[in-house]
């Protein structure tokens, strides 16, 4: 814990040092959307592209010059609807997909669109009838939908260079807290059962989704037509959730546990079983990004330099009690102990007389009822989308690696130093390479130290 | 229904390029993953930087083809070695998020605004394979060919022709790797680790090995990809495609020679006929709009290959042609 806390007082503090080196200079430009139109790798110019604030107010609109080149400046930063006029496009030149994208522009940044153009007949019929490996509509990013197709939260920027820096500080603290809820669970899990489960991502799209079905879609039954506010809709998300992981575990993990599975062969199971959450939530769902009925947008308040919606304080708050409550109970509650002993050694633990079986129940549930918090406190800032959790699955395993796999606080230093430092390193680096700097830590950590800065030696093997 | 238009789609891709690529990154991942129980999950960088080198090479810096196709071996080969040598000593599920994280960071290093003037971005690059298309026009390979129900265009039928190949020369390479000295090292240290360090093995060294020779192989898969349409992007190596690669390898029979081409022609066979057969399906309008419309064929098809999956694994892991003693999945 000591070293956890001394690094992550070195990592504020070389963020604050960097932050005075970089001052201003990233942020003079102002915000806006710019595209580069081509064509068989030619420019095309005098397409129209308009901009419209989500309300449906015009931005601005311009035509794209010789080089394909299309800019257009915003008030600030948000979420706008771009159109792209497919009448101006050359004949036989179509949008290879939607000619409307909604972008969010991020404080102080140009965003990219990418517009790709194709010809009539290839967009009929892609790559021949059916799709390469790489076209299987199984592809996240291949949307183009967004600009950095990964957003996660908005930044509201202060006024002032400490006005920034503290926004992205906190910024970074409340994405931790998110990718820290979802970590405790699969860390625990992996604790207990050794699996390293790649549907735990799909575990936080399924939070994120039951509140959505039960905050905007509504449970209509025979004689009752149900819409709960979010309020209420967070509680039933996380019980539902709970029930969920609960539910895995006894039809489906115990079953292979019992049948003397190995962890390689589930390993690749939970692939498989991410694969058909995912597209189950598609079907049922839709490709859209859906924001919930309410808190969508907040004004910002101002405490002290820092300038933040309440909804964030209010959920950070929430996961900050629920994180250190769980890791409290893992130290201190006779379940708890339970559960480091089967994590420590399921054999033993079960000739002292735990009930190792019912001791993995409690960890999926637990497991299931934190993913599905982390998702709907997620889908509150980003809005849901069926691959929100896949999306995070690394950044989920990189907090596991960074922490500690198993260990009780490790979840929630891991997801704080990864949150932290994927919205700060956006200062210095592309905002596009921060995953990859967020990565790049997972491998160095795993090289380094494979049992995470709280873990101990012995799990390794 | 239009049986026939069904039947001849899915026997036409489950022969043709998509197959191949499938079919060599799978090779490769056996060589990796079957015979020696490596938990590779980065075949999707190793056809990557495969076929970025070619596009790149002749794009970017404008050399010929060949070179270019030398310069993409290389590079799997690098990455192969600098993955190996770095993550090796890791315990299977650590080496499995280890590389799965190095495939994502470098696809997102290839995709970023910052790199397009190198890749192209997310746009990627198109138009490095006239000169490969121009051969199979020398050959003579310029016609169409309809043979019974398959189909395949002139353009493809050279690919398929190159890609086949390829899969037939690289079978032999790890045909005969495999019952050599070498490849029975290889199995020793699936089998047991430490038993084969105890008997004097570089067991690093050896694995390091593998991984080139699997890492290689699934660069060829990279290029058949990247010639096929003359294009490359970053999304389509993605983590899904590495995914697809493990279904595609334990469906054929995990550590068999042949159970990797098994296993490509039936994955593409199967995921051909399941969105021909639910299309067909659809337009029929015998079921309600609430269970089938046009545009959740592509969900209920991959709803589908998810159970799969899992049933495979679960039911059957040592797939159609494999040995159940032979499976690397009892590690830990």
């Amino acid at each position: 814990m000591r070293k956890a806390v001394i690094t992550l007082a070195a990592l504020l503090g070389s963020v604050i040092v960097a932050l005075g080196l970089s001052s201003g200079a990233a942020w003079a430009q102002g915000e806006g959307l710019q595209a580069t139109l081509k064509y068989e790798d030619e420019p095309v110019a005098g397409v129209t592209i308009s901009v419209y604030t989500e309300d449906g107010q015009l931005v601005g609109s311009a035509a794209t010059d010789e080089d394909g080149y299309w800019t257009v400046p915003v008030p600030r930063a948000g979420v706008y609807r771009v159109e792209l006029d497919e009448s101006t496009l050359p004949d036989g030149v179509v949008v290879a997909n939607d000619n409307v994208r909604h972008p969010e522009v991020r404080p102080g940044n140009v965003g990219n669109l990418l517009f790709r153009l194709v010809s009539e007949d290839e967009r009929t019929t892609p790559g021949g009838g059916t799709p390469a490996p790489g076209h299987t509509g199984d592809q996240p990013g291949a949307e183009g939908e967004l600009i950095d197709p990964e957003q996660e939260t908005e930044v509201v920027t202060g006024s002032g260079l400490l006005g920034r820096v503290v926004s992205h500080l906190y910024d970074g603290f409340h994405y931790g807290l998110i990718i820290a809820l979802a970590a405790l669970g699969l860390s625990l899990i992996f604790g207990t059962t050794g699996l390293i489960n790649f549907a735990h991502g799909e575990l936080v799209t399924f939070g994120a989704f039951v509140a959505l079905v039960v905050n905007v879609i509504g449970i209509s039954l025979p004689g009752l037509d149900l819409k709960l506010h979010l309020v209420l809709a967070v509680p039933v998300a996380v019980l539902i959730g709970v029930a969920f992981g609960f539910l895995q575990d006894l039809a489906f993990w115990g079953w292979l546990r019992r049948r003397g599975t190995g962890v390689v062969a589930m390993m690749i199971i939970s692939i498989g079983v991410a694969l058909l959450l995912r597209h189950l939530y598609l079907y049922f769902l839709g490709p859209g990004r859906n924001p919930y009925a309410q808190y969508t947008i907040q004004e910002p308040e101002r405490i002290g330099p820092l300038v933040v919606p309440m909804k964030t304080l209010i959920t950070d708050a929430v996961a900050l009690v629920v994180l250190v409550a769980v890791a409290s109970a893992l130290l201190m509650t006779r379940m708890g102990k339970a559960i480091r002993a089967v994590a420590d050694n399921p054999a033993l633990a079960a000739a002292s007389g735990i009930n190792v079986d019912q001791v993995i129940r409690v960890v999926w549930a637990v497991g299931g009822g934190l993913a599905a918090l982390s998702g709907v406190f997620l889908a509150m800032h980003q809005t849901t989308h069926y691959l929100m959790g896949f999306q995070m699955l690394l950044l989920i395993f990189a907090a596991v690696i960074v922490g500690g796999m198993g260990t009780a606080f490790g979840a929630l230093v891991g997801g704080l130093i990864v949150g932290l430092l994927i919205q700060v390193s956006t200062l210095w680096v592309p905002s596009e390479a921060k995953y990859v700097v967020a990565l790049a830590l997972l491998i160095v950590m795993l090289l380094v130290r494979p049992q995470g800065l709280l873990g101990r030696r012995a799990r390794i093997g | 229904m239009n049986w026939e238009l069904i039947f001849s789609e899915t026997l036409s891709q489950a022969l043709g390029p998509t197959a191949v690529v499938y079919a060599l990154a799978a090779i490769g991942l056996n060589v990796q993953f079957g015979y020696t129980g490596l938990l590779n999950f980065g075949q999707a960088a190793f056809a990557g930087v495969c076929a970025y080198g070619l596009a790149m090479g002749v794009l970017t810096f404008g050399w010929p083809f060949w070179p270019s196709v030398l310069a993409g071996l290389v590079g799997a080969a690098l990455l192969a070695l600098v993955l190996g040598v770095t993550t090796l000593r890791l315990r299977a599920d650590y080496l499995a998020i280890a590389t799965v994280a190095a495939a994502e960071a470098l696809r997102r290093l290839v995709r970023m605004v910052e790199m397009s003037p190198w890749t192209g971005g997310a746009e990627g690059l198109r138009g490095f394979s006239d000169t490969f298309r121009d051969y199979g026009r020398e050959l003579g390979i310029t016609q169409n060919l309809r043979l019974g129900p398959l189909f395949f265009t002139g353009t493809n039928l050279w690919v398929m022709i190159v890609g086949w190949g390829l899969v037939a020369v690289t079978l032999l390479v790890v045909w005969l790797a495999m019952r050599s000295p070498w490849g029975r090292v290889l199995k020793s240290i699936r089998e047991d680790e430490d038993a084969a360090r105890s008997l004097g093995k570089n067991v690093f060294s050896y694995k390091v090995q593998a991984l080139l020779l699997g890492g290689v192989i699934g660069g060829l898969a990279g290029l058949i990809q990247g010639l096929r349409f003359g294009n490359v992007a970053p999304d389509q190596f993605h983590t899904t495609f590495t995914f697809y690669v493990y279904a595609v390898l334990i469906l054929g029979g995990v550590a068999r020679v042949f159970g990797p081409v098994v296993g490509a022609v039936l994955f593409w066979g199967i995921y051909n006929f399941l969105n021909q057969f639910l299309r067909e399906l659809e337009k029929l309008k015998v079921l309600p709009t609430s269970i089938l419309t046009a545009d959740k064929v592509d969900a209920l098809v991959f709803i589908l290959l998810g159970a799969g999956i899992i049933a495979l694994l679960i039911f059957r892991p040592q797939g159609i042609f494999g040995d159940r003693r032979e499976i690397s999945f009892h590690v830990r």
